[in-house]
């Protein structure tokens, strides 16, 4: 039971594709989506898939899977994180203010990594410790984190910010740096996940949290690292968001959380808890972002994003309910 | 431990609605001295309509979250319902009477696309809640397009602005809903079916309670008020706008819990929501006439939040919370 549930993907007949077929379902139907999306669009408004359209869609957007796999994984442990729009923003300021204020731009992008790690492990040990469910913590985290937010910083915009503090808008070989850090960040996390025992274990607690303990998992102490590895994964989507226009508007960015929750769900993550990929949130969040691009594209109203939001999740999460139906 | 009665009296002593009323009481007392302006007769009868639209959502909410449910969907429920009132009124010319019940009939519709969604797909409430949550608010600023409509009769304005023997009309609505909530929730069958889903939802199958009809019924009442929310808060404010009812659900969700609603289910009661409910509306309130600007206020709900289930979570670690 323990072993079925620490494997990410129930590993199914032989043979090389069928094998990738089946424990990466989710994500080749994303990755088909997006094809089918850029080829499509791409066709009706060439300038879709222009390079400067590209670019703006991967960077602007790249924080939001950076924060999905810290999503995804406290998602997979069977928990959940409505707060981390808020945390980001007031990550992104604490980010920016000490970067104004002169300090070494070294710290200026670690402290906000550090201060998430904190604050997400205090939810972690809320949730774990005290046994309070996550959804209540965070909500009330949301609440403090945002009002804290408004409160000290009265909404002003953070400017004048050192050119060498803005670490997303630095390329590598030609690469802007968020696609780096997605696409690092990304890989890492799921190999770890797949091929290190904690990694394994963030699935045993969340596929079926007793088994885990008889075999031998802190489940506890797991609980916190998620919520702290969560909070690292969130420091530096701030830091992205922070440093990827000229300006940092200290507020909240709307619907944060709702986006980076959509992305981990969509890319595959059951909301049960025990099964999902950190490819499947990245890809999701790629397909979010260029759904948006794309509806500028086809002129159809901007407004109309948020209803396509929740058809995708409605749709994934329902495809998600019908296959593990089928299954048991 | 050994001494059985002294130990249930300090427990039922340490019962969470306990806590909150001292709690309550304290708070209302610190106030009262904070600001003179506070314990006034006009400023509490404005309070109660300042809470009514939160209020009415909260008492279908005690039973979703009874039932071991939540929903997130709530608020973008009232700002579709809001925006289909000014819709269906304006654009399409239909009497206002019967736009106003249309758009609580769609409330009503969400609700059940809600329960549908929960209970013929068994998706958990809470995401499949998330992603309405996304979906009616998308339809609200779909349809809107950002646009609001303005100019009602005056008629309208008695629901939102006008009072009933000196007191605010809709605080009369919610005083009788609150009633009935309570009723249905302790004396009828019904109610002994909410408690029964949320405490053991197997063991509830089997004893013959209709579990899916049950939590339907439930998640439709929420959509049901959520609509009728949406037309008491128009008539309010006086105009409608796509964003109306963004981040509701949160001080509903926040009243009920902080009410001794168990988040688990199975627990719960109307009275401890609407005190949790005037606990949280005394605490804006004050802090406001004590000069705290609003987005402080909501740090000091989070926190309550927070602190009344740990409170209640380490008083009770024996108990059945």
């Amino acid at each position: 039971m323990s072993f079925e549930a620490a494997s990410p993907r129930r590993a199914a007949s032989t043979g090389a594709f069928s094998r990738i077929a089946s424990a990466y379902g989710q994500e080749l139907i994303i990755l088909a989506a997006i094809v089918l999306l850029f080829a499509v669009v791409g066709t009706i408004a060439p300038r879709f898939t222009s390079q400067t359209n590209l670019t703006s869609i991967f960077v602007g957007n790249a924080y939001i899977a950076v924060a999905a796999i810290g999503m995804s994984m406290v998602i997979i442990s069977g928990h959940i994180d409505v707060s981390v729009g808020s945390l980001i923003g007031v990550l992104a300021t604490i980010s920016g203010t000490l970067a104004v204020a002169g300090y070494p731009v070294w710290i200026a992008w670690l402290v906000p990594i550090v201060v998430g790690m904190a604050i997400t492990s205090i939810i972690g040990v809320l949730v774990a410790y005290v046994r309070i469910p996550s959804i209540v913590v965070t909500l009330g985290m949301l609440s403090i984190l945002k009002g804290g937010l408004i409160s000290a910083t009265g909404g002003a915009w953070i400017t004048n910010l050192p050119p060498d503090y803005l670490i997303a808008q630095f390329r590598l070989l030609g690469v802007p740096s968020p696609v780096w850090f997605m696409a690092i960040l990304t890989i890492a996390a799921a190999i770890w996940m797949r091929s290190t025992a904690f990694g394994r274990s963030i699935y045993a607690v969340g596929g079926n949290p007793e088994a885990a303990r008889v075999a031998g998992i802190r489940v506890e102490a797991t609980t916190v690292s998620i919520f702290a590895i969560h909070g690292m994964f969130a420091g530096i989507a701030a830091v992205l968001f922070a440093t990827q226009l000229q300006v940092i508007q200290s507020t909240v960015p709307p619907n944060l959380e709702l986006t980076i929750i959509t992305a981990s769900v969509v890319g595959g993550v059951s909301i049960l808890g025990g099964t999902g990929t950190v490819i499947g949130s990245t890809l999701a969040a790629i397909l979010f972002a260029a759904i948006g691009s794309s509806l500028i594209f086809l002129n159809v109203s901007a407004y109309w994003l948020r209803s396509v939001q929740g058809l995708l999740i409605l749709a994934t999460v329902l495809a998600d309910m019908a296959r593990r139906h089928r299954i048991s | 431990m050994s001494d059985v009665p002294l130990s249930t009296t300090v427990k039922s002593f340490l019962r969470h609605e306990t806590i909150l009323a001292i709690l309550l009481v304290l708070v209302l007392f610190v106030l009262a001295q904070q600001s003179d302006r506070f314990f006034t007769v006009p400023n509490l009868l404005n309070q109660g309509r300042l809470m009514t639209e939160v209020g009415l959502i909260a008492l279908p909410m005690t039973f979703v979250i009874i039932t071991g449910g939540i929903d997130l969907s709530v608020g973008s429920i009232l700002g579709l319902c809001a925006i289909l009132l000014g819709v269906f009124w304006h654009n399409l010319g239909i009497p206002l009477p019967i736009a106003m019940v249309l758009a609580i009939v769609v409330g009503a519709a969400c609700g059940l696309v809600n329960g549908l969604i929960i209970t013929r797909f068994k998706v958990p409430p809470l995401i499949a809640t998330l992603a309405t949550l996304a979906l009616y608010r998308g339809f609200a600023e779909g349809i809107s397009q950002a646009r609001s409509v303005r100019g009602y009769p005056d008629w309208f304005f008695v629901l939102g602005q006008g009072e009933v023997l000196g007191v605010p009309t809709q605080l009369w609505i919610f005083i009788a809903l609150a009633i009935v909530a309570g009723l249905v929730l302790t004396y009828t069958t019904f109610g002994r079916a909410t408690y029964a889903v949320g405490a053991n939802e197997t063991a509830a199958r089997f004893s013959g309670i209709d579990v899916d009809r049950t939590k339907l019924l439930i998640y439709t009442a929420a959509g049901l008020v959520s609509g009728l929310a949406a037309v008491i808060f128009v008539s309010r404010v006086s105009t409608t706008r796509s964003d109306m009812g963004t981040g509701v659900e949160l001080d509903v969700i926040t009243a009920v819990v902080l009410g001794g609603t168990s988040i688990f289910g199975g627990r719960g009661t109307i009275i401890g929501t609407v005190v949790g409910l005037v606990l949280v509306q005394a605490l804006k309130n004050g802090l406001a006439l004590s000069g705290v600007k609003g987005d402080g206020t909501i740090v000091v709900i989070g926190l309550v939040l927070i602190l009344a289930i740990l409170a209640s979570n380490l008083f009770s670690r024996n108990g059945d919370g």
